[in-house]
């Protein structure tokens, strides 16, 4: 479906507000869960970004890769990753996506074009390439979209990779989430130049700055650059620019730091991706505000179902530790590290 | 008269079979197209430009492209012109293609070759040309394959094309140009199979292939001082043949490992680390490790051999473990 067709249909256009919100509430829940400890570790949450995963995402066919980040929970949701299967993952458990091998930072659905979330920056950029070069040669009409921020902006792969793919025109997209932070390292104090857009035209392919708070604007950019990527004409780079409420990591509020002021927060939430889209469709008369709070429960009931779900599985067994690391094992392989039956 | 081939040939010939068996067979490299190195000589003009492409020099860029391709679908052949330039693509080696099946669940197969010929030392390289890096692959899990005759060159490669997992091939400089038998037909060895070179009583020596020409010509040189010395080539480093070290060890209760990477955690480390653990009710002698010092292997040709394994080291490790009496031993450090 194009962007014109999203933008007269009504349905689509809910359905992109109802993904923007059931995003905002799976990483709400996410939150609370870590805090009491049933989700071990920490998540990177994306609270503030949603428009950029469902703007992207909703101009892909299911058959189109991603490739995506640390903060990567919007992007699976919005490629259609199922939030079981996801909260069952962050949960540790066997049902979840990576069997509990992988938990927030890696949840991958190959099926759905999902090649992983990635614990390190940028390093999903080459992946993506990988896959829309081998669409390229099989001339399967896919398109892989690499998703990263302003801090993978300065990884030498993520250049490495832009040269690769303006030198072999490859059907792709790279999606850079300028949240503007790197952890706490300002953006424009560690990036130079003019922007990060700009720097497509070095490899000799389009850099758009696009709106990152805004669905439609991510949208319309994305549908031009899939159009080109499809046609052959190879790669683009749209910088979206966007901001995250929540700090780099869950637990980062117990470390009262001190890099972003209050007034910078709240002037971004007040440019709302979800208030600003519902506040668009209720102008059009696709979306009134009683229906907002009928998706909003339904997106909640969704969400614990999950959590019940993720909460009632079966733990791995102990034995799945050694499992997956290898199609053929051979003896000896994976070694362990302690060999219980010596002599 | 059976063929002979030279063991570049023999790693040529497989590539070709597989990429005429399987158009997912692709290659990526560093000037592959004009086959620099002689292995994908030949492929440009039978396979067609889509199917070998020369990267930029950018060594983590095309590694995670290939693994990109293989989650896929494709078969990448990865050639690498220089061994130590696995250094500079790390993270997409140990990081990205080794750990991503395993932490997606076992979703994805990435059916990758990497392919380092000419690995090693070779003189006047100096130290950033010359480390034998494949200890840090098998210490991070990946199938690593080290062959040192043209027939296991030609059986090995197919094997590694053919396996669904990253599988690293060392080609070592030492023995690119060693000439041997080779059937014309396909051939694959299976992986973790090593391969007793000489038969002997005395000392088992594990060698690596790029030190194997040399252990020959030093068990048949002590064999006229009445020694006999069995001649183990492990050909597959990880995974690694253990039965078969265990039983030449049980028959000669004494071992040496001659090994061209690091002395540190290195290859041979982990071989006599095994054998200490679990072959300790054979072993008449400590266990002794000959390997590189672990240093950069220096210019001047008056230098690297003092960092580098020899000959000459092997002959006195040998006649070491053979006099080794374990109560002189104790009389002495009484």
């Amino acid at each position: 479906m194009s962007h014109l067709e999203v933008f007269n249909d009504p349905m689509a256009c809910r359905e992109a507000y109802r993904l923007m919100l059931l995003i905002r509430r799976f990483e709400e829940r996410v939150i609370q869960l870590v805090n009491t400890n049933e989700i071990a570790g920490t998540t990177h949450e994306y609270i503030g970004e949603e428009a950029i995963a469902v703007g992207v995402c909703s101009m892909l066919d299911r058959a189109d890769v991603i490739a995506s980040t640390h903060r990567g929970h919007g992007h699976i949701i919005a490629k259609g990753g199922d939030v079981k299967r996801m909260m069952a993952e962050l949960f540790g458990r066997s049902t979840g996506y990576n069997r509990g091998k992988g938990g927030s930072m890696h949840i991958a659905d190959l099926a759905l074009g999902i090649y992983g979330a990635n614990g390190i920056v940028a390093a999903g950029v080459p992946i993506a390439a990988g896959a829309a070069w081998a669409a390229k040669i099989r001339k399967t009409n896919q398109v892989a979209v690499a998703f990263f921020g302003d801090g993978g902006a300065n990884q030498g792969v993520l250049h490495e990779t832009m040269n690769i793919a303006g030198a072999w025109q490859l059907p792709m997209i790279f999606v850079c989430e300028n949240n503007q932070y790197a952890v706490t390292t300002p953006s424009i104090q560690s990036t130079a130049g003019p922007g990060i857009s700009h720097r497509a035209a070095g490899y000799g392919f389009p850099g758009i700055l696009v709106n990152g708070m805004d669905v439609e604007n991510v949208m319309s950019e994305v549908f031009v650059a899939v159009e080109r990527a499809r046609s052959g004409q190879g790669p683009t780079l749209l910088e979206c620019k966007t901001y995250r409420y929540q700090g780099h990591f869950t637990a980062e509020h117990a470390l009262k730091l001190t890099y972003r002021l209050q007034e910078e927060i709240d002037r971004w939430r007040a440019e709302d991706p979800l208030l600003l889209w519902a506040a668009k469709l209720e102008e059009r008369g696709i979306l009134t505000a009683a229906e907002c709070i009928d998706i909003d429960n339904q997106i909640k009931e969704l969400i614990e179902e999950a959590v019940s779900y993720a909460r009632a599985s079966e733990w791995p067994d102990a034995e799945e530790a050694f499992a997956d690391m290898y199609v053929t094992c051979y003896p000896g392989l994976p070694a362990r590290g302690f060999e219980w039956n010596a002599n | 008269m059976e063929r002979q081939l030279r063991y570049l040939q023999a790693l040529r010939e497989a590539l070709m079979q597989e990429m005429r068996n399987d158009p997912n067979v692709v290659v990526l490299g560093e000037d592959v197209r004009q086959s620099l190195r002689g292995i994908t000589k030949g492929c440009l003009e039978e396979f067609g430009p889509d199917r070998i492409l020369d990267t930029p020099i950018s060594e983590a860029a095309f590694v995670g492209l290939g693994t990109g391709a293989a989650i896929s679908g494709l078969r990448p052949v990865i050639e690498f012109q220089i061994g130590t330039l696995l250094y500079v693509a790390m993270d997409q080696l140990a990081n990205q293609v080794q750990k991503l099946r395993y932490m997606t669940g076992g979703q994805a197969k990435i059916p990758v070759t990497y392919i380092v010929p000419g690995s090693g030392a070779r003189p006047g390289l100096a130290g950033q040309h010359s480390d034998h890096l494949y200890s840090m692959l098998i210490h991070c899990g990946i199938k690593v394959l080290m062959p040192a005759t043209p027939y296991d060159a030609k059986g090995l490669f197919t094997a590694a094309i053919r396996e669904d997992d990253p599988v690293v091939l060392f080609a070592p400089s030492a023995v690119m140009g060693v000439r041997g038998v080779v059937p014309v037909e396909e051939i694959s060895i299976p992986l973790g199979r090593a391969e007793l070179r000489r038969i002997g009583t005395d000392v088992t020596v594990v060698a690596s292939a790029p030190l194997l020409v040399e252990t020959l010509k030093v068990a048949t040189h002590m064999e006229q001082q009445g020694l006999s010395i069995e001649v183990f080539d492990p050909r597959s480093l990880l995974p690694f043949d253990h039965a078969l070290l265990e039983s030449s060890v049980a028959k000669t209760g004494r071992l040496i490992v001659f090994d061209d990477s690091n002395r540190t955690c290195g290859f041979a480390a982990e071989v006599a680390a095994y054998a200490g653990e679990s072959l300790f009710q054979y072993l008449r002698a400590p266990i002794v490790r000959i390997t590189r010092a672990d240093l950069p292997v220096p210019f001047s040709t008056a230098l690297d051999k003092q960092v580098l394994p020899n000959a000459e080291q092997l002959e006195h490790a040998i006649a070491r473990v053979m006099r080794y009496n374990p109560r002189l031993q104790a009389t002495t450090h009484g």
